[in-house]
C-alpha cells in the first residue's frame, strides 16, 4: 500500500507510456515530464499569492482578500482575469521585440531550473550528471531577462532598476553557489538525485540530513539568504520596492507581461526553496524512520511550502534593505563565511575518522564543538568587530 | 543549430544597435552550448551557459552602457583599411583551427566512438594532471581582482 502510493505518479507515467504506440513513446515521456511541471508549479504559484496575502494580512493585523468566494479562495483566479484583460501598453519609444521577449526569456529560464529537481522517490525529469550545475546555469541567465526588460523600456529609472537588479543578482549569486558547494564536496557528485539519496539513510531512526550537520546548518541558512536575495524578496527587494522607485525594472509593463514577470519571479523562488530543501533538508526523504510511510513526494512539498511560509513570515517581519546595504552584506559577510565554510565541511568530513580512544558520544560533541566553533567564531567577529562603522545606528526621529 | 549559431554571430556583427548585438551574440553563446550538448560534453555545455551567458553577457552589457559617451561610428577609410587586417586575421586563425582539426588524432578512423567525460573524470584530472595550470589561472585571476579593485578604489578618492 505505501509502496503503491509512493510511486503513484512514477507507475502512472510508466503505464501511459506503455499503452502509446511505440513511435510516440518518446514524445509520450517527454510530455508526462513536461505537463505536471507547467501545471503544478503555476497552480503552486496561484495559490501561494493568496496564502501571502492572508499571512501578510494577519501579520498586520488585518484580514487579507475574504471576498471573492469562501475565505478569498478564488481570489487568485479573479486576480488572473484582471491581468489578462488589462491593457497591454507599450511604451512608443520602446524597443518592442527586446520589450516583448523578456518576460519569456525569464519565465523559460526559470521552467527550465525544475527540469533537474527531485520531487520523490523516482521523480527526477532528467538526471543529469552535472543536474546542479545546470540548475544554476540556466539560474543565472535570467540576469539577461532582466536587463532585457530595464533597457528595452526606454526609460532611464527602468535601466537603472534593471543594473541594480543585476548587481544584487550577481552579488548574491557567488554566496548561493560557494554555500552549495560543500554539498557538492561531501557527496562527491554533481547529480542532484544522488545528492538526495545520499541524504534519505537513517541512523539511530534520525535521518541523515545535511542540515543537521555544523556545516550544513551554517550552509543551510546561507543559501536561505542568498535565495531570498536571488530572488528579490524582502528584505533585499529593493530592485522591485513598488512603494519606493516603482518597480524598478518592471516600471513600463503593464496586464499580462507584468503578470508574467511576477509568475517568473515567484517560480524562482519555488525553484530555489526546492534546491534548498534538495540539499540541505534531505529532498524528500523523511526526517524520522517511523515516519517513511508518508510519501516521499508528499513530503517534498511539505518541505516546499514550509519554506514558502518562511519567506512570507520574513516579508512581513523584515524591513527592506539600502542598495549599499545589501552589497556590502554580500561581499564583506555572507562571502568570507561561505569560504569558512567550506574548511568547516572539511573538518566535519576529515574529523570523523579521528584515532581517538573515547566513547562514540563524547567523539560527536568534540567534534561538534570544534565544527560549530569554526564558524560561530568568524560569524560573531564579522558582525561586530571587523565592520565596526556599520553596526552604529543612530535614530534621529525616533525617541 | 549551427545554422542558428552562425546566423546569430553574423547579425551581430552586422546590426546597427550595439545592445541588439550584444544580445544576440548570447544567442550564439547559447547555440555553442547546445552544440556542446549535443557531442555529449555536458560539463562544458553548462560551464558555457553559467560562464558566457550568465556572466561575461552581463559584463559585455555593462561595458557597453558604462562606455556610451564614446559611441561613434566609423567613417568609411577606417572601415576599408578594418576590413583588409580582419580578413587577414580571420584568415590566419581559421588556417591554424584547420590544421589543429586536421593533425588531431580524433579524425584518424581508428579513433574510439564519442568520448564520454562525467564530471568526476574530469574533476580528478584537474586536480591531479592539470592542477598547476588550474592554480596558475587562479593565481592571474585573483591577480585581475586585487588589481580592478584597486583602480576602482583610486577613482572612488580622487573627487574628495
Amino acid at each position: 500500500m505505501i509502496e503503491v502510493v509512493d510511486q503513484l505518479w512514477v507507475n502512472l507515467k510508466r503505464m501511459i507510456v506503455d499503452h502509446t504506440p511505440d513511435q510516440f513513446r518518446p514524445l509520450t515521456s517527454i510530455l508526462l515530464s513536461i505537463v505536471p511541471i507547467v501545471a503544478v508549479f503555476p497552480g503552486l504559484f496561484a495559490l501561494t499569492t493568496l496564502l501571502e496575502r492572508k499571512g501578510l494580512g494577519r501579520i498586520q493585523n488585518r484580514y487579507g482578500p475574504n471576498r471573492v468566494g469562501w475565505f478569498g479562495i478564488l481570489q487568485p483566479l479573479a486576480d488572473g482575469i484582471k491581468m489578462l484583460t488589462k491593457e497591454d501598453i507599450v511604451p512608443r519609444a520602446a524597443d518592442s521585440v527586446v520589450h516583448f521577449l523578456a518576460p519569456l526569456v525569464l519565465l523559460v529560464a526559470v521552467l527550465l531550473s525544475f527540469s533537474v529537481l527531485p520531487y520523490g522517490r523516482n521523480m527526477v525529469p532528467i538526471d543529469l550528471d552535472a543536474g546542479l550545475l545546470f540548475f544554476f546555469a540556466v539560474g543565472a541567465s535570467t540576469e539577461l531577462a532582466v536587463f532585457m526588460a530595464g533597457w528595452s523600456s526606454r526609460n532611464k529609472y527602468s535601466l537603472l532598476g534593471a543594473m541594480r537588479a543585476i548587481a544584487q543578482m550577481i552579488s548574491y549569486e557567488v554566496p548561493l553557489v560557494l554555500s552549495a558547494i560543500p554539498v557538492v564536496m561531501l557527496t562527491g557528485t554533481l547529480s542532484v538525485a544522488t545528492i538526495v539519496s545520499a541524504q534519505a539513510q537513517f541512523s539511530h531512526g534520525f535521518a541523515n540530513w545535511n542540515f543537521f550537520t555544523p556545516w550544513g546548518f551554517a550552509g543551510g541558512i546561507l543559501f536561505l539568504i542568498a535565495a531570498t536575495a536571488e530572488s528579490n524578496r524582502t528584505p533585499f527587494d529593493i530592485p522591485e520596492a513598488e512603494s519606493e522607485i516603482i518597480a524598478g525594472y518592471l516600471t513600463e509593463y503593464s496586464g499580462f507581461k507584468y503578470a508574467l514577470f511576477f509568475l517568473g519571479e515567484y517560480l524562482g523562488l519555488f525553484a530555489l526553496s526546492a534546491l534548498g530543501v534538495t540539499l540541505f533538508l534531505g529532498g524528500w526523504s523523511a526526517p524520522f524512520q517511523f515516519l517513511d510511510w508518508f510519501p516521499s513526494w508528499g513530503w517534498f512539498f511539505l518541505k516546499l511550502l514550509g519554506l514558502i511560509f518562511l519567506f512570507i513570515w520574513l516579508r512581513g517581519t523584515l524591513p527592506r534593505l539600502r542598495a549599499d546595504q545589501l552589497l556590502r552584506f554580500s561581499w564583506k559577510f555572507m562571502l568570507p563565511l561561505c569560504l569558512i565554510n567550506l574548511v568547516t565541511a572539511a573538518v566535519w568530513h576529515y574529523s570523523a575518522q579521528w584515532a581517538l580512544s573515547a566513547p562514540f558520544w563524547i567523539r560527536l560533541s568534540i567534534r561538534l564543538l570544534v565544527c560549530l566553533s569554526i564558524i560561530i567564531i568568524p560569524y560573531l567577529l564579522l558582525g561586530t568587530k571587523l565592520n565596526p562603522h556599520v553596526n552604529k545606528r543612530t535614530y534621529r526621529y525616533a525617541a | 543549430m549551427a545554422g542558428v549559431t552562425i546566423g546569430s554571430a553574423i547579425a551581430a556583427m552586422s546590426l546597427r544597435n550595439i545592445v541588439h548585438c550584444a544580445l544576440l551574440l548570447t544567442i550564439t553563446f547559447s547555440g555553442l552550448a547546445v552544440l556542446y550538448l549535443q557531442l555529449n560534453a555536458q560539463f562544458v555545455a553548462f560551464a558555457q551557459i553559467l560562464v558566457y551567458v550568465g556572466a561575461v553577457a552581463i559584463l559585455i552589457v555593462f561595458a557597453i552602457l558604462l562606455t556610451r559617451g564614446s559611441e561613434r561610428t566609423p567613417d568609411a577609410s577606417q572601415k576599408k583599411r578594418g576590413l583588409g587586417w580582419g580578413l587577414l586575421v580571420a584568415l590566419g586563425t581559421f588556417g591554424v583551427i584547420c590544421k589543429a582539426i586536421l593533425s588531431s588524432r580524433l579524425l584518424s578512423p581508428n579513433a574510439e566512438t564519442a568520448p564520454s567525460a562525467p564530471v568526476k573524470l574530469i574533476g580528478r584530472q584537474l586536480m591531479e594532471n592539470y592542477v598547476l595550470p588550474l592554480e596558475i589561472v587562479a593565481l592571474l585571476l585573483t591577480a585581475a581582482l586585487v588589481g580592478a579593485a584597486v583602480i576602482a578604489l583610486q577613482e572612488r578618492r580622487r573627487p574628495e
